[in-house]
């Protein structure tokens, strides 16, 4: 049987993802974005990590490993080799001010916590509140997608999403490795191909800012 | 005890009434502000007695005027005498400042017959138990207060703040009206026994609800309908916009309170979530419209907003509290409501009338003109500091009181069931919090750039100290409000019978508690003693004196400031109103109110001073008000036409609309 | 009761005593992390008797509010220190020590400096004031969202009790004591006018705050808001000590050897707290002005997040 401690400190690995979105919301620097992602995602495998003690399910491990190298490791160095290849602008202009970024942060925080609780009434309260904390961080990576106008935070904010996805599926009991293989093997071709487009990108107009692509597009900005 | 107080409302009236014909006299203003102070001294005491002794409550009277089958009804209950004793007190207070204040008055005979009309028209209010006599109170005090503000009609801006004001205040007695004829429904019972005896179904409820919250709450200044009180409270002269800023908006809070606690049935629980997010959002909004002002008036005017929207973050607890059956809690927020609307009707009217002795030594109202007032008027800086100290909710002063109370009523609220208000509540809170923050901002400024630092302007240099009569008002409301700071337990005990009245229980008694501490709902949750605070605090910087005196040099040389070594000595390199809130306009008022700064420098060679200008968006002015007012206009504009028909065109009229109801006649049976 | 009033007695001078010497080593620490010697650890003693001997210089056109303020903000600033449980909960004035009371008391403290900075009517007090009052408008409500947290857990706004509370088996890893925490810290540091915030030890324009509304004082008067000054970060330290690591506080009527244990403790509290503010202002720069608003709406969001969580759930 699994204790209430190590359920809390499941829990406490949740809302420590939570946290974090919201930290990633908070940046205003490349750098800055690019280690709280890695950050972000050693959480994610360390979760992982925990529910494949308590819940004894050795495939996990491998799970949380993946996400650990690819996610903590190879990819932020990527971005950022990525970063001083292409040269891209080290501030991040977010669309509406930080600020009232946060406050729809709390809002969507909240709105998953209104979803999730009632719905799932019949599972156990921590249960319960771990799908809120996962929602919330799907919530939150859309989120940053949508209020950034940088191409390389649309990027990690993907990859947040898919993170919190993981969260969500660790929980509930039972996520089959070969599920975690292709969702892996996915996220790195989509980065493949993003990292082509910006470099194609970048060579035509000097600038991975989408909204000057608009312009180009033929209709107005 | 009932009749006294009629006795007290007669004389008010006699007396404006005598100020008609009297007011070119010199002795006039002494005798009218003597005898209102007088008058509103015995009801303060009456209304007292019967608060403290419920035994004498419960007097009513119906008085053989007004309409033939209602007659006038009047009635003196626990909830009637806690509102005449603020509204006498502000009206005592607004009395002895007006014995000075009144001298320099340039047109007397616009002043001195209204206002004690307007005392006799808030009192009437108050003890009226019925919707006729009520509703015929209400226009009488909102019409003798709109003369006042007319009484300097010909300076700028008073005669459109006066108009707005007419207009605001039809279209909320419009729905009063309105909110007492769903509530004396089909049977037409007006008074308040026979609409107490029948309540109203639970959609009827709700309508009359939001009546209230339009017809009261625009008197009070609820956001969206608040957009009257900052032009029209600084347009009347100061102990006039004390009264209406620190009493007649509480008059309001008495109609909001009899009609939903006492008239209404028992509540839903969606009361308890429209009115505090409507109390929560006044309270934000108006402080941060006071921090963007720098006419002192009116920041004091949007300060009053912000405190009629802590008050209704109460009020709404209190109802949702009541809509879910915990009368505890519910007694709680009321307790902490309605000390608020006491609180706020002592240091609004202090701060008011500080404001006002500035004006009377100035001229001036706008705060970039003012500074270093605090060596020239001494004793009304003190006061106003107090006043201000009072405001910003810090201890130990009694805004505190109110605020903690709130707050402790805040946290009881995880107890309530309902889903929106579990999140709407924390909201609230945090709204509440930052409301109490940004109002000690505001007032820093308030008292920093009037009263401290160096003179802005020559007026400003040269100020003398007010009247005898001005001062001892404003340090008599000073006094109290660290009176009631320190003894908070007494003040509560007084509201029991209020309380025990609306919700059917009250907070424990508080005088028997040890060093006279205050526990609203168990010694092992929480407590505060504000004596104990306020020895201590003395205690400390007693000894800190001690030891400096004992141990440090006593040296003290005066020099110019140091200013970092910055040879300039002139006034105008000191923060300025607008410079003091910029970082919080910056922070908030860009997004708020599109707040942007535009600077007009002047080309090379040219000499004329350079420009910044702040220019600020009202946004409940854009969004709501400047749309009905062009669809006003464009409705009229075509109903117009019907000015113009021919006489076959007015013979058709009268046809269509015989036929019309001889059609609606026949479908209804 | 005596012995009562004696330990409560005590606490209020070993808060007084060990405030200089914290600060004292919280700088030492920060310029050995740097590599430097810096000044011995009881310096800011040494610069108080110094300040004290000095004569007051005033400028012309100061006040009587610039000349109370210094003793306003230290009695206010000593009383909340003075209340909050360092090495025993229980104690005589316990019941007085409501949270909210407390932070109340810190904001007259920043009130009375505020208007002090505004008095001599130069523009650097100003710019200190208007920055000062700019931070406590969204660190003050952070705060009382991270105290309605904690009440919300504990049952309480006594901080004995909730001290008391987080001793007992209730307590367990909760969501929402971590992000009030997170909170708490960020508070902490943008009221004691530490960096990434303000910078304690500059005199330049760009980076003043405090130091900016105190510019004026002189002698005793700014020998007083030192120790203020240094008395509010040992009043943080120990509220975050006292909610979040209440372990060996003596409850009330222990015992001897219980309160000195306590004592112990609290010293050792202190000391690691004191490592890891030096630690933190070593690795961070300080953020522009604006930037602060951003931070500490960060701090709001989290504290009213972390109420949120108490409101609808038992268990987080």
């Amino acid at each position: 049987m699994i204790g209430p401690l190590a359920l809390d400190v499941a829990h406490l690995f949740a809302g420590g993802l939570v946290l974090v979105s919201v930290m990633l919301l908070y940046q205003d620097r490349m750098t800055g974005l690019i280690n709280t992602f890695a950050l972000h995602a050693l959480v994610v495998s360390m979760s992982v990590a925990w529910q494949a003690f308590i819940q004894n399910a050795p495939h996990l491990y491998i799970t949380a490993a993946i996400a650990l190298v690819i996610k903590a490791v190879v990819i932020p160095v990527a971005l950022r080799r990525m970063v001083v290849r292409l040269g891209i602008h080290r501030t991040i202009e977010p669309v509406v001010s930080i600020g009232l970024t946060m406050l729809a942060a709390i809002g969507l925080i909240a709105l998953s916590i209104m979803v999730m609780l009632p719905i799932t009434a019949q599972a156990g309260t921590l249960a319960r509140e771990d799908l809120s904390f996962a929602l919330s961080v799907i919530l939150l990576g859309l989120l940053m997608m949508i209020s950034r106008r940088n191409a390389v935070s649309q990027v990690i904010g993907f990859m947040s999403i898919e993170n919190g996805l993981i969260l969500a599926a660790t929980g509930a009991k039972g996520m089959p490795l070969v599920v975690e293989i292709s969702v892996a093997f996915s996220i790195l071709v989509a980065l493949i191909v993003i990292g082509i487009f910006l470099f194609r990108i970048r060579e035509r107009f000097e600038t991975v800012d989408i909204h000057l692509l608009h312009e180009h597009r033929g209709e107005q900005p | 005890m009932l009749e006294g107080l009629l006795w007290c409302i007669a004389t008010l009236l006699a007396t404006g009434v005598a100020a008609l014909a009297l007011a070119r006299r010199r002795v006039a203003s002494a005798l009218v502000y003597g005898i209102s102070l007088g008058a509103t001294s015995v009801a303060f005491s009456a209304a007292l007695a019967s608060l403290l002794a419920p035994a004498a409550l419960g007097g009513s009277l119906t008085l053989p005027v007004g309409l033939p089958w209602l007659g006038a009804h009047f009635r003196l209950d626990a909830l009637a005498s806690f509102f005449l004793l603020v509204v006498n007190l502000g009206g005592a207070a607004a009395s002895l400042f007006g014995l000075g204040y009144g001298r320099h008055e340039e047109s007397p005979g616009r002043v001195l017959p209204f206002f004690p009309a307007f005392l006799a028209g808030m009192n009437l209010v108050v003890l009226a138990a019925d919707a006729f006599t009520f509703l015929f109170a209400w226009e009488f005090m909102s019409l003798s207060s709109w003369a006042l503000v007319m009484a300097h009609h010909r300076r700028p801006g008073n005669a459109a703040a006066g108009y707005l004001y007419l207009l605001m205040a039809s279209f909320g007695t419009l729905a009063l009206i309105l909110a007492f004829g769903l509530l004396a429904g089909p049977t037409g019972g007006y008074s308040f026994e026979a609409i107490r005896l029948a309540p109203p179904a639970a959609t009827i409820s709700g309508v009359v609800l939001v009546l209230v919250l339009i017809g009261a709450g625009s008197k009070a200044g609820l956001v969206p309908l608040h957009v009257w009180l900052p032009l029209a409270h600084p347009a009347a002269p100061t102990h006039v916009s004390a009264l209406m800023s620190g009493v007649m908006t509480k008059v309001a809070v008495y109609g909001f309170v009899r009609i939903v606690f006492d008239l209404l049935g028992p509540p839903a629980w969606w009361w308890g979530a429209l009115v505090p997010l409507l109390g929560g959002i006044t309270a934000v909004l108006g402080v941060l419209y006071a921090l963007m002002q720098d006419d002192l008036k009116r920041l004091l005017a949007y300060s009053t907003v912000e405190n009629v929207g802590i008050i209704f973050i109460g009020l709404g607890l209190a109802l949702a509290f009541e809509a879910n059956g915990m009368t505890g809690a519910a007694a709680l927020a009321l307790t902490a409501a309605l000390l608020h609307v006491f609180n706020h009707a002592l240091f609004k009217s202090l701060l008011f009338f500080g404001a006002g002795a500035v004006l009377g030594a100035t001229g001036e109202r706008n705060m970039e003109r003012l500074g270093g007032l605090i060596h020239r008027m001494p004793r009304t800086a003190f006061a106003f500091l107090i006043g201000s100290a009072a405001i910003s909710a810090l201890p130990p002063f009694n805004g505190f009181v109110s605020e903690w109370l709130t707050f402790q009523a805040i946290l009881l609220s995880p107890a309530l069931p309902q889903w929106l208000l579990k999140f709407l509540v924390p909201a609230v809170g945090a709204l509440l919090a930052l409301s109490a923050a940004l109002a000690a901002a505001c007032f820093v400024k308030a008292f920093g750039i009037t009263f401290l630092g160096r003179p802005r302007s020559p007026v400003a240099a040269e100020a003398g100290e007010t009247d005898r009569w001005s001062q001892a008002a404003m340090l008599g409301l000073a006094a109290l409000c660290l009176l009631a700071g320190i003894l908070p337990g007494y003040f509560i005990d007084a509201l029991a019978p209020v309380i025990q009245t609306l919700t059917g229980t009250s907070l424990p008694r508080q005088e028997q508690l040890d060093w006279l501490t205050i526990v609203p709902i168990a010694q092992s949750r929480s407590s505060y003693n504000g004596l104990l605070l306020f020895f201590f605090i003395a205690l400390a910087a007693g000894l800190g004196a001690e030891v400096i005196h004992r141990l440090a040099s006593a040296a003290v040389r005066r020099s110019p400031a140091w200013d970092c070594g910055f040879p300039d000595a002139s006034p105008a390199t000191q923060y300025t109103a607008g410079s003091i809130s910029q970082p919080i306009r910056r922070v908030f008022g860009s997004v708020l109110f599109r707040a942007r700064e535009e600077v007009d420098l002047p080309p090379p060679g040219d000499t004329r001073a350079a420009r910044l200008r702040v220019r600020l968006r009202d946004v409940p002015w854009d969004v709501l008000y400047a749309p009905i007012a062009g669809m006003v206009g464009f409705v009229a504009d075509r109903l117009n036409k019907l000015q113009f028909l021919t006489i076959r065109g007015y013979l058709t009229l009268v046809f269509g609309a015989l036929v019309a109801l001889l059609m609606v006649l026949t479908v209804w049976q | 009761m005596i012995l009562d009033a004696l330990v409560q007695l005590c606490q209020m001078m070993v808060v007084l005593a060990l405030a200089p010497l914290l600060a004292g080593y919280v700088r030492k620490v920060k310029a050995l992390l740097v590599g430097r010697r810096g000044p011995p650890m009881v310096q800011p003693y040494r610069d108080l008797l110094r300040l004290l001997r000095k004569e007051v210089v005033l400028a012309d056109s100061a006040s009587w509010v610039f000349r109370a303020t210094p003793y306003l903000v230290f009695a206010a600033t000593w009383v909340g220190a003075a209340l909050v449980p360092t090495f025993a909960t229980g104690l005589l004035f316990s019941y007085a020590a409501d949270m909210i009371a407390i932070v109340a008391l810190l904001g007259s403290a920043r009130f009375m400096l505020a208007l002090a900075g505004l008095d001599v009517g130069t523009s650097f007090g100003g710019i200190g004031s208007s920055r000062e009052m700019m931070i406590a408008s969204l660190a003050e409500p952070a705060m009382l969202m991270v105290v309605f947290t904690l009440s919300l857990l504990a049952g309480s706004t006594q901080l004995s009790s909730i001290a008391a509370f987080m001793q007992g088996p209730d307590v367990g890893l909760r969501v929402s004591l971590a992000l009030a925490l997170v909170a708490l810290v960020m508070v902490a540091i943008a009221e004691n006018a530490r960096i990434p915030v303000d910078n304690p030890a500059t005199h330049l324009e760009l980076t003043m705050v405090h130091e900016a509304m105190i510019l004026e004082y002189s002698g005793r008067y700014l020998a007083l808001i030192e120790l203020a000054s240094f008395v509010k970060l040992l009043l943080y330290i120990s509220v975050i000590g006292c909610v979040f690591a209440p372990w060996g506080i003596a409850a009330a009527g222990d015992g001897f050897t219980a309160t000195l244990t306590g004592l112990a403790a609290y010293v050792g509290k202190l000391a690691l707290a004191g490592f890891l503010l030096a630690a933190f202002e070593t690795a961070i720069a300080k953020m522009r002005v604006f930037r602060v608003s951003d931070f500490l709406g960060a701090a709001l969001m989290l504290g009213v997040l972390a109420a949120l969580l108490r409101f609808v759930s038992r268990l987080t």
